[in-house]
């Protein structure tokens, strides 16, 4: 039996699988990230079904919002030479196919219903209307996760340094004005008086 | 809603370098290239408190826990944060002339290593799988950063992309992996993962499946055969005073990693991980002495000599439960950290006489460069020998007796083939350690000019030489120590 809840779960699931393959099969980089924004998105619905309202509304906002505007940004601004990037494309395809079936066969083994299906992992009960996802992920945060939340702010801070390390940097050709300079300037800084000798005879 | 306060105590020496770090990092904004003496003064002192609140901490008895039990201060701890306190301080003394030559020596280079500290430390304290992957990123990404540092090399940059690229794949394996542990144990903290296993009724291939990806993310950190593809290039590529960084303290960490994540945590699954390491170690002791042979740079040497080191580390995690009763794996670990320790000293000093051969507008990278170091420098070129012989395993050195305590482990967990493939290929290794040897004393000198060292620098190079040989002459206590660090976990 299909109820309405399984009905959006398969819509969204199957415009999740669609954007993700038009990710990497699109031609032109632009219609890349706006599939993946796509993706992000229905991402964020399938979320919303599973009550976490929270990390869906952080991946529309965060992602979508700010990161992907950022790589749209970047990917208009790099001039990429896509017959490039397609280079040896065939040549690889065969072995980086027999891998990649591989991997699908072995997760398809591990992770298919056997082991994570519904009776060996049960839904968790209805935690009622008036459950808070925020509430409950703020107070998780700053008191029992205070220690790795603390951590995460130390490698943004150096996310923040080593990126200002690698690529700030005085070049002996930039040219720029000091105001304070400018202001100070006296005449005689600009302008050389030469005394000519007046030519006599007239 | 009532929180407990975390109890702060046992991380005082993580907040003192956070703290420190972050005044460190203000200060620098103050000082011109001529005062950069300060900065360095001060990254010092901030390492010599550190170890002040460790060895304070230290006095605690027991295993503490703190933080929800994510943090845990034990002996082992407090010894591989020591450890990595005297490794980042010797690199910092031994960079200093070198870094200020090729214009490097700026304050982001000691935030970096500081911050890369601090990540090492909150690795070897973890408790908890994300504890364990903030301090591996934070660490990682000061690592980066360090290796690009040198802007306009084109062969930095690239090691540099390298790095990353397989850093982040390595971390997407262990994320990976974790999940899958989380999702068969239903917990994230180390202990209550091997009490939960202890009972065995969670599910076996779930566990497998994840614990492979586990071991991969471990083994890339360590740079064991097959995850040692970046190690050359990158030790190649990178300033020698950061490959000096990157070959030492990191060490530890992953191997507090290794320990943490396999002993403290999946120790239950030990029969399945230690096939794995048994072949990561057969195959890096195999490559990474075969390769280095052929290597004509001296960093690219001592990158395969690492992998061949790493292997070595992991035959002694290899073998310490015997028929599932781990009576005698306390020895076995207890031989990893002491070679892991041993091994850290050993190559600080190798990575210094690089370093010492290197001068402003001359890159030390060939072993060329090692021919008649004796005539330029007896007493460093003795140092230099006496670390070749550290790293060949010969005695009176302490690499003698670190390959020895690794052995007799595999040999008393019955596992006498492993203990000879690895004496086979030790004795292959020696081949390229003695050829540095016969290269400073038999042959001509090709670079004549007087080597210029720094007072500071060639003090801690002697001590760090004479060390080698005096905890070869007398390795009781160390072991000791790390036996008893080990046992306390």
């Amino acid at each position: 039996m299909i109820n309405f809840e399984m009905a959006v779960f398969y819509l969204f699931a199957a415009i999740l699988v669609f954007a993700a393959v038009r990710v990497i099969t699109a031609r032109n980089p632009v219609h890349s990230a706006l599939f993946l924004v796509l993706s992000f998105f229905t991402a964020a619905g399938i979320w919303m079904l599973l009550r976490a309202e929270f990390l869906a509304i952080a991946l529309v906002l965060v992602y979508v919002g700010a990161v992907m505007v950022l790589f749209l940004f970047v990917v208009m601004m790099l001039d990429i030479n896509l017959d490039r990037l397609k280079e040896g494309f065939w040549s690889y395809l065969p072995l980086g196919a027999t891998i990649a079936f591989l991997v699908v066969v072995e997760m398809v083994l591990v992770l298919g219903g056997r082991y994570f299906g519904l009776q060996a992992l049960p839904a968790p009960a209805d935690p009622g209307a008036n459950y808070s996802n925020t509430r409950e992920l703020g107070l998780l945060l700053y008191t029992d996760y205070v220690y790795p939340f603390e951590l995460a702010a130390v490698v943004l801070l150096v996310a923040i340094i080593a990126a200002i390390a690698l690529t700030m940097r005085k070049r002996k050709d930039t040219k720029y004005q000091n105001p304070s300079q400018q202001v100070a300037v006296k005449r005689g800084d600009r302008v050389r008086m030469v005394s000519m000798p007046s030519d006599k005879g007239g | 809603m009532n929180f407990p306060m975390p109890n702060l105590l046992p991380a005082y020496a993580e907040i003192f370098l956070l703290t420190m770090t972050c005044i460190v990092l203000v200060v620098d904004l103050f000082l011109d290239d001529q005062r950069r003496y300060v900065t360095y003064v001060l990254s010092l002192l901030t390492l010599a408190g550190c170890a002040f609140f460790t060895i304070g901490i230290g006095s605690i008895p027991g295993p503490t826990y703190t933080f929800n039990n994510m943090f845990v201060s034990d002996l082992m701890a407090n010894v591989l944060k020591l450890a990595s306190y005297i490794a980042v301080a010797v690199n910092m003394v031994y960079s200093r002339s070198y870094m200020a030559d090729r214009g490097m020596l700026r304050g982001e280079y000691f935030s970096l290593s500081l911050f890369a500290m601090l990540g090492m430390m909150v690795m070897i304290s973890s408790n908890h799988f994300l504890t364990l992957y903030m301090g591996l990123e934070l660490m990682s990404l000061c690592l980066y950063a360090m290796v690009a540092l040198n802007r306009d090399s084109a062969t930095s940059t690239e090691a540099a992309m390298k790095y990353f690229v397989l850093g982040a794949l390595a971390s997407g394996l262990l994320l990976y992996g974790m999940s899958m542990i989380y999702g068969a144990t239903g917990s994230l903290e180390m202990r209550n993962i091997a009490k939960i296993l202890e009972v065995g009724s969670t599910n076996r291939v779930v566990l497998v499946f994840g614990l492979v990806f586990v071991v991969a993310g471990v083994a890339f950190k360590l740079g064991v055969v097959p995850f040692h593809m970046w190690i050359p290039d990158v030790y190649q590529g990178a300033p020698s005073a950061v490959t000096l960084f990157i070959a030492s303290a990191p060490k530890l960490a992953a191997f507090a990693m290794a320990m943490r994540l396999l002993v403290n945590g999946l120790i239950p699954l030990a029969i399945d991980w230690q096939q794995m390491l048994t072949l990561l170690a057969v195959l890096s002791m195999a490559l990474g002495n075969l390769a280095a042979i052929a290597q004509s740079n001296i960093k690219r040497m001592l990158a395969y000599s690492t992998i061949s080191h790493m292997g070595f580390l992991l035959l002694g995690m290899a073998t310490g439960v015997v028929d599932g009763n781990w009576l005698s794996a306390a020895e076995a670990y207890s031989a990893s950290m002491f070679y892991a320790i041993v091994y850290t000293l050993t190559t600080l000093a190798a990575f210094g006489s690089v370093l010492l051969l290197s001068r402003a507008g001359f890159e030390a990278e060939n072993i060329e460069d090692y021919k008649g170091l004796n005539r330029r420098s007896p007493w460093f070129a003795f140092i230099v020998l006496v670390t070749m012989f550290s790293l060949a395993g010969i005695p009176p050195t302490v690499g003698f007796y670190a390959k020895l305590s690794v052995l007799q482990s595999a040999v008393s967990a019955g596992q006498v083939w492993l203990a000879v493939v690895a004496v086979l290929f030790s004795l292959i290794g020696a081949f390229y350690y003695l050829r540095i040897v016969k290269l400073m004393y038999f042959d001509d000198p090709v670079d004549t000019a007087p080597l210029a060292v720094r007072l500071d620098m060639s003090v801690l190079l002697s001590a760090n030489g004479v060390a080698i040989l005096l905890l070869g002459i007398m390795p009781q206590q160390l072991m000791e120590l790390c036996f008893v660090a080990i046992k306390s976990l």
